[in-house]
């Protein structure tokens, strides 16, 4: 994009002041390089989502913003439900609490080398994969309806992971004011065979390696030590989550005119909070969150058993799981004044300071774990939130590299084996069961995303802890 | 050199059209029902080789009424992708009569086998993102979406 567009406020701040239709400015946090290459898109759209009715402050960009539907990825919005606030599907996303969770393992480098080809083919063996894949898990209707009401804390009462694991997984594992009734029963069908899968796309299992720590007391926190081995899972609701996604993202876009909401785009598709409608998708939404918590607790539970298997010493401790594809209410400062907003987050991540009542208990004064992924050939992040964050974007950062080449353009360049075999010699195992997969989700297809966690520490959205580097990559 | 997409060159088929994150499905056809059926195979084309897919079982798929064409193409990209994730199948064929903003569809295809298939992604939903249901100068009729993967 070009930065006459926008008014620099600082280094990493970007903003459009407010004109046509747009209620409150735009704003975009990351370095000149970033915006530079930044498509156009998300300088519609952001702006876009500025002229949505009762959004508070303004419409904000993370530094790995890219054109999303609607809203771009990367979005954040407050929406005040006492001044007309919506709730966008839009402002969501297709699936719904895609997320991460991080587990630690208490193994360092030396154990994981002589056993790490077992361990990619004992992961690539449980763990289910790529499209058409099924999890052994088949729920009746009441267990269904009880697993969308319970989350990760109905995947523990069934007998996967520990009440250990809820204390570090957000809102304690169960999104309350879930309302499974509000779930249709084509969601549920496309959800009956599905918990306990990965996905495809961007969707992974990986073991890492902690190569570089820059915090070293909130590492202490955190129990991460150079040299240590972590394993972290990105996917989110499956089947269920991108059903709801389709149904209220047209019922919203259809409905909007009812409302008297003029939609610059279809895919901002939104109802008043207060509305029918807009209750309507926050009870399915929040039971899709669920069935994302859930099914990443089922897949940590599937992980621990291949461990046992081949390292029984490992631990497996959950350091922390946070979503970054949803809407949640949460209490912020605006004007002085405290106001329950429903903030989205789309492709964005929380990232609460220390201090704040919902981060575990353990890891309250350092702040709240943030999780971003990388590309399976670069790296990952382990950052922590900020109290700066709060003011910047209602505590909210990046959540990932972001594509900067299209699945096709990635096609054409890449052979899913040349990708396997290069990273194979740099001693990353890539294991999926689609080679054009890998072609499509190759490294360099991403933006570089230690420039996009770099802007987002420079920034004060979150500050970095540490840096981590594949080892063995279960691609969907 | 400027490069022309297919719906220019008026050939009737599919092509994909560039969004960076995920992918443009459009199908071009004689009639708004053909350029609905050559979408479809565009967006099997997203996950795998339709060449692949063996024509082995035929299923019924009904959209009622859309309140237009372009909502009406959408819902039929998706209960396709209803289809696929249910059924766990990947479909080859298609077959679509348009009456009223109603549509009843067939779709030929195959239980997907991780083997033989190989599929690169799931489609999780048809968007409303650069959809366009629309007649060309060229009397053909062209039918696109955006496809999230």
């Amino acid at each position: 994009m070009e930065l006459n567009l926008f008014t620099r406020h600082s280094e990493y701040e970007w903003e459009i002041g407010p004109r046509g239709n747009m209620s409150v400015p735009a704003r975009i946090y990351a370095s000149e390089q970033l915006i530079r290459d930044m498509d156009h898109k998300v300088y519609e759209q952001v702006t876009n989502v500025a002229t949505l009715p009762g959004i508070v402050k303004a419409s904000f960009a993370m530094p790995d913003a890219h054109w999303g539907y609607g809203f771009p990825i990367g979005g954040v919005a407050a929406f005040d439900p006492d001044k007309g606030g919506v709730i966008s599907a839009g402002g969501v996303g297709f699936d719904i609490s895609c997320g991460v969770r991080t587990l630690l393992t208490g193994l360092t480098l030396d154990d994981i080398l002589p056993v790490q080809k077992d361990l990619a083919e004992i992961l690539y063996h449980v763990i289910p994969a790529g499209m058409g894949s099924t999890g052994k898990l088949r729920l009746n209707k009441k267990e269904l309806d009880d697993m969308l009401a319970g989350g990760a804390k109905w995947a523990v009462s069934r007998g996967y992971g520990s009440n250990k694991d809820l204390i570090r997984t957000e809102e304690q594992g169960q999104m309350k004011g879930a309302k499974p009734e509000e779930v249709s029963d084509r969601a549920k069908k496309r959800q009956r065979d599905e918990m306990g899968t990965l996905g495809s796309g961007n969707h992974y299992l990986e073991i890492q390696h902690v190569i570089d720590i820059y915090d070293r007391d909130t590492a202490d926190a955190f129990g991460l030590y150079q040299g240590d081995i972590v394993i972290s899972i990105h996917c989110g609701s499956r089947g269920l989550g991108h059903q709801i996604g389709t149904e209220f993202l047209k019922s919203m876009a259809i409905a909007a005119g009812k409302y008297g909401i003029v939609l610059p785009d279809r895919e901002l598709a939104c109802s008043p909070i207060n509305s029918p409608h807009g209750q309507s998708y926050i009870g399915a939404m929040r039971a899709a969150i669920n069935c994302a918590l859930a099914n990443r607790q089922i897949l940590t539970h599937l992980t621990r058993q291949a461990f046992e298997h081949i390292l029984p010493k490992a631990g497996l401790d959950l350091l922390y799981d946070v979503s970054h594809n949803t809407c949640k209410v949460e209490e912020h400062k605006v004007n002085g004044k405290k106001k329950h907003l429903y903030i989205h987050r789309k492709g964005a991540t929380r990232a609460f300071g220390p201090g704040h009542h919902d981060i575990p208990f353990e890891l309250r004064d350092v702040g709240q774990p943030v999780l971003i992924g990388g590309t399976m050939g670069t790296e990952s992040y382990i950052l922590v939130g900020t109290k700066e964050s709060e003011t910047k974007a209602f505590s909210s950062a990046c959540h990932g590299a972001g594509r900067s080449m299209s699945r096709r353009a990635a096609l054409k360049r890449h052979k899913g084996r040349q990708i396997v075999d290069m990273l194979a010699n740099r001693g990353i195992l890539i294991r999926s069961p689609s080679s054009r997969g890998v072609a499509e989700e190759a490294p360099d297809a991403y933006k570089d995303v230690s420039a996009v966690v770099e802007a987002a520490d420079a920034a004060g959205l979150t500050r970095k802890v540490a840096r981590v580097e594949p080892l063995v990559c279960i691609k969907g | 050199m400027t490069v022309q997409t297919q719906a220019e060159t008026g050939q009737p088929g599919w092509e994909h059209f560039h969004h960076v994150a995920d992918i443009g499905v459009r199908g071009i056809g004689k009639t708004m029902a053909n350029a609905f059926e050559q979408a479809a195979l565009a967006m099997t084309a997203v996950i795998t080789d339709p060449a692949c897919i063996k024509q082995k079982q035929t299923v019924n798929i009904a959209c009622p009424e859309a309140p237009d064409d372009e909502y009406l193409f959408n819902d039929w990209l998706n209960a396709i992708v209803y289809e696929m994730d249910t059924r766990k199948m990947l479909f080859s064929r298609f077959q679509v009569t348009i009456m009223d903003h109603t549509l009843a569809g067939k779709a030929w295809g195959e239980q997907v086998d991780m083997q033989k298939h190989t599929p690169a992604v799931e489609v999780k939903g048809a968007t409303l993102t650069a959809l366009k249901v629309e007649q060309q100068g060229n009397g053909l009729w062209i039918a696109q979406c955006v496809v999230d993967v």
